[in-house]
């Protein structure tokens, strides 16, 4: 096992070094630019926004640029963004608790949903409860998130006022009153993000459970005359898991990728939004620095997932 | 009216979808950036909803005729308001004035408002309470520094190590102290900005709000949403959205919003007097070609007057968003071309005026000229306003014998010198895009449309004469333009070369637009005044409730 994760680990740099290439070539080559918010603003003319562009180096060809940025990113400084000058890195903690107090608790959310709604729909097939979950699952993630997140906004927002759609990043929960405030604001984008986890998860579960079922294992445990509930949780419902955790380790990333338009439509200050906004700004450094993070987390993950899965299943043996 | 009391009101909630990322508007990236920092740092004036000057840090504002301005207008002087003080407490004085020039001007300081920077030769203290500006050359547009949203002055004590290469990464560009209204409390770039009273602001009555709190990120519709329907924010900025969904918001008996109108941004169709041909290679769009049918003023004057720029005023933009317009110059107006046939919509005439002089209809139904035929290509920015635009121009040039393929980029590529279908290199035979005007047309006339500004390769597509339309009748009115110092006189110029312009047809207007941006303001806020020229929050210390 420590021979695998070692190996393992060599090959991620190689992989990771080329995942940063592509990305820094494709992002240097793009028609992207920082300054083009300037392009039709007569006060800021074109020579001026040569010596801006000189300022923050981008007159130095790319592939320098790049082992330059590479060097610095290794020792863990993703350079300064362009447009607020500020450290990248900073920028990045500032947004990481609204990111994990939002799009990973919704995460956590959809697994909790979808672990008893998988479970039941497959111990139940084919009645009218796993044709409720199924239909259900099958909704919630074939609508996606930018509808659901505008519908709930219209009928909690706009016409019964209840909840408002513009997250506050300052809030912080100390007491009761901060936590029903926190509960208000962030219940719409977690429901959108979570009910679209767990439909997804959902349906992982019940097929997971169902390949099991028929075995044979299970065939011995009822002719020994166990409880169906001691069948389902203790026997299926353990081996059923091995594939789901792994499941759910490779989509922990996207936790910290945050959620692009979920944050967008709630105004939630997380990851996605700073990465939209920055491709759209022409702002680089912090594109490349999330993009980098979230390859390594993907790597990072795959690891555990893997290390999980034969710590889980002893029949999976690496060496 | 008494005069409301300093901090009687709570918070003020303002909204801007797109989020201020740096509170220096030196370094600033974009509008929100300087509208977030003129809460603090404020100009010597400001220009007024009629592009007159209002004394903001000046005790008053110079003229030829109280002598603060030098008869051969190379020399200003500005007294400044005795006792002004920064919000930390210390005192502000002429030597701040003099440093901000210093910054600003420093090449190494990379400032996006280095521009004005050539007409000035120097900014000196002749007391603590005394600036002097010495232009260059006589200027009469005299109010040029000190006047305006890019004319902050910074705290030299605060920003003294941040001149030259330091500018870049600057502390204190996250956070600088100013003389405005309010003072920093917090600031997470791309997010939220709180701000509170500023204890040593100088009106004693002023400001109404407490508190502010300036939310970013998001989008103009949601951004509408929060103003006009929960009322969950006072002021949303640049609620730029399609006029179906913004219409109901304000009709509906509930609405919760207003829009005070101010007009300064040209949303226009330029027309590309280079041959954009792909099979030119490296020869496409450059000056010294001539597109086939574009250099033609016969079909110039087809397109504009089968242009229905009143149907795309009320049905696009309809009063928060703009007017029709012809004219080029926003100030002054020109009334001459009121009368004009290219300003007027008129598919029969438009169909003759090509009939008349050799374009003829196809079998397919397009006109044509020997082998050359009328096809257009017609790119602007993504956007659902500009591509109904591109759709109600191109139904009725069609029906006139043209042939429109319409195209659009994302914003961000169509802004730069480096796409193909980028608005600089202009591969395309017509594009549309607006821009706002200074109080004075002279940089805009200028950097525009003289054939020494005319883009292309030789200048890496930098200029701003993207049509590449050249003229020298036009050239000599700008000439004299920058060579006259009266006043009426300049007018006078502007107009004239204003009217060049649309007679030629260098350029089709559509629609004058709002400015600085279509801003909604929550109903019961009262005291809002924008100016064109300002940034939307250059009177937030008289706005309240």
């Amino acid at each position: 096992m420590g021979r695998f994760v070692a190996r393992r680990l060599l090959v991620a740099i190689p992989t990771l070094l080329a995942i940063s290439f592509v990305m820094y070539a494709i992002l240097a080559l793009a028609p992207i630019d920082p300054l083009a918010g300037f392009a039709a603003d007569p006060r800021v003319p074109p020579e001026v926004r040569e010596n801006i562009r000189r300022s923050l180096g981008l007159d130095e060809a790319w592939p320098y640029r790049y082992v330059k940025w590479l060097l610095a990113a290794v020792q863990g400084n993703f350079g300064i963004s362009f447009v607020s000058r500020s450290s990248v890195s900073d920028l990045l903690w500032q947004r990481l608790p609204t990111t994990l107090a939002v799009v990973g608790v919704a995460y956590i959310v959809g697994v909790i949903i979808a672990l008893p709604a998988g479970i039941l729909s497959a111990a139940r097939r084919n009645t009218v409860t796993d044709h409720v979950i199924s239909l259900s699952a099958y909704i919630g993630f074939s609508v996606p998130t930018f509808f659901t997140g505008v519908l709930l906004i219209i009928i909690f927002s706009i016409k019964l006022h209840w909840l408002t759609f513009l997250y506050d990043s300052r809030v912080t929960v100390h007491d009761l009153d901060s936590l029903v405030v926190q509960i208000k604001q962030s219940i719409m984008p977690i429901a959108v993000l979570g009910l679209f986890d767990a439909a997804i998860l959902t349906r992982y579960i019940r097929a997971s459970m169902l390949e099991n079922l028929p075995l044979d294992y299970v065939r011995t445990a009822h002719a020994k005359g166990l409880a169906e509930r001691l069948v389902v949780l203790r026997h299926v419902l353990r081996n059923s898991l091995i594939p789901v955790v792994t499941l759910v380790a490779l989509g922990v990333p996207a936790v910290f990728g945050g959620a692009i338009v979920t944050e967008q439509i709630f105004h939630v200050p997380g990851i996605g939004a700073l990465l939209i906004t920055s491709i759209g700004n022409g702002d680089t450094p912090v594109v490349t620095a999330v993009v980098l993070i979230f390859a390594v987390l993907v790597v990072g993950f795959n690891l555990i997932a893997d290390v999980l899965y034969a710590v889980l299943d002893p029949r999976v043996k690496y060496t | 009216m008494a005069p409301a009391a300093r901090g009687a009101g709570g918070d003020l909630k303002i909204l801007y979808w797109q989020a201020p990322t740096i509170l220096n508007p030196h370094q600033a990236g974009g509008t929100k950036d300087n509208d977030a920092s003129r809460l603090m740092i404020e100009p010597m004036a400001a220009y007024g909803p009629d592009g007159k000057p209002i004394a903001v840090l000046a005790a008053e504002i110079p003229t030829v005729a109280n002598g603060g301005v030098s008869k051969d207008l190379t020399t200003v002087t500005w007294k400044l308001k005795p006792g002004l003080k920064w919000s930390d407490g210390s005192a502000f004085s002429s030597a701040d004035v003099v440093f901000s020039w210093t910054y600003r001007c420093d090449k190494d300081s990379a400032t996006t408002t280095f521009s004005k920077c050539a007409d000035v030769a120097s900014v000196k203290a002749s007391d603590p309470n005394t600036a002097v500006v010495t232009y260059t050359a006589p200027n009469a547009n005299f109010y040029l520094w000190g006047v305006g949203s890019t004319e902050g002055i910074l705290q030299q004590t605060q920003f003294k190590d941040c001149v030259g290469t330091k500018a870049k990464d600057c502390p204190a560009n996250l956070k600088p102290i100013g003389t405005g209204p309010y003072k920093l409390v917090e600031f997470k770039p791309g997010d939220v900005t709180t701000y509170d009273i500023n204890p040593n602001y100088r009106d004693a009555n002023k400001p109404y709000f407490k508190t502010v709190t300036l939310k970013g990120g998001g989008d103009a519709e949601s951004a509408a949403r929060a103003v006009c329907q929960t009322g969950d924010i006072d002021y949303g900025w640049n609620l730029n959205v399609p006029l179906s969904v913004l219409q109901p918001m304000l009709s509906a008996a509930d609405s919760k919003c207003q829009f005070p109108i101010s007009y300064n941004a040209l949303e226009r169709v330029t027309l590309n007097f280079a041959n954009p041909d792909a099979a030119l290679g490296a020869k496409r769009s450059e000056p010294d070609t001539k597109h086939p049918y574009l250099s033609d003023i016969h079909v110039r004057r087809a397109l504009a007057m089968a242009s229905n720029r009143a149907q795309i005023a009320e049905k696009q933009y309809g009063k928060p968003g703009g007017e029709a317009y012809c004219n080029v110059a926003v100030f002054p107006r020109s009334k001459n071309t009121d009368s004009l046939d290219v300003c007027k919509y008129d598919l029969a005439a438009a169909e003759k005026e090509l009939q008349d002089n050799g374009w003829v209809k196809g079998t397919d139904g397009i006109r044509a000229k020997g082998n050359v035929k009328l096809v257009i290509s017609y790119i602007t920015t993504t956007s659902a306003i500009r591509q109904n635009n591109q759709q109600i121009l191109k139904a009725d040039w069609e029906k006139i014998g043209f042939k429109v393929n319409i195209s659009n980029s994302i914003a961000d590529t169509f802004f730069t010198n480096t796409a193909p279908d980028g608005y600089a290199k202009f591969f395309a035979d017509l594009q549309e895009f607006a821009s706002s005007q200074d109080p004075d047309a002279t940089d805009f006339m200028d950097s525009n449309y003289t054939c020494a500004n005319v883009t292309g390769q030789a200048n890496n597509w930098n200029n701003g004469n993207t049509g590449r339309y050249c003229n020298p009748d036009y050239d000599a009115v700008i000439k004299s333009l920058k060579a006259e110092t009266d006043q009426a006189k300049r007018d006078a110029l502007v107009i004239q070369a204003n009217d060049i312009l649309v007679k030629d047809v260098a350029v089709i207007s559509l629609v004058n637009r709002t400015a600085p941006t279509a801003n909604g303001f929550a109903k019961t806020l009262k005291g809002v005044k924008q100016s064109p020229f300002e940034s939307s929050l250059y009177d937030i210390a008289d706005w309240s409730k």
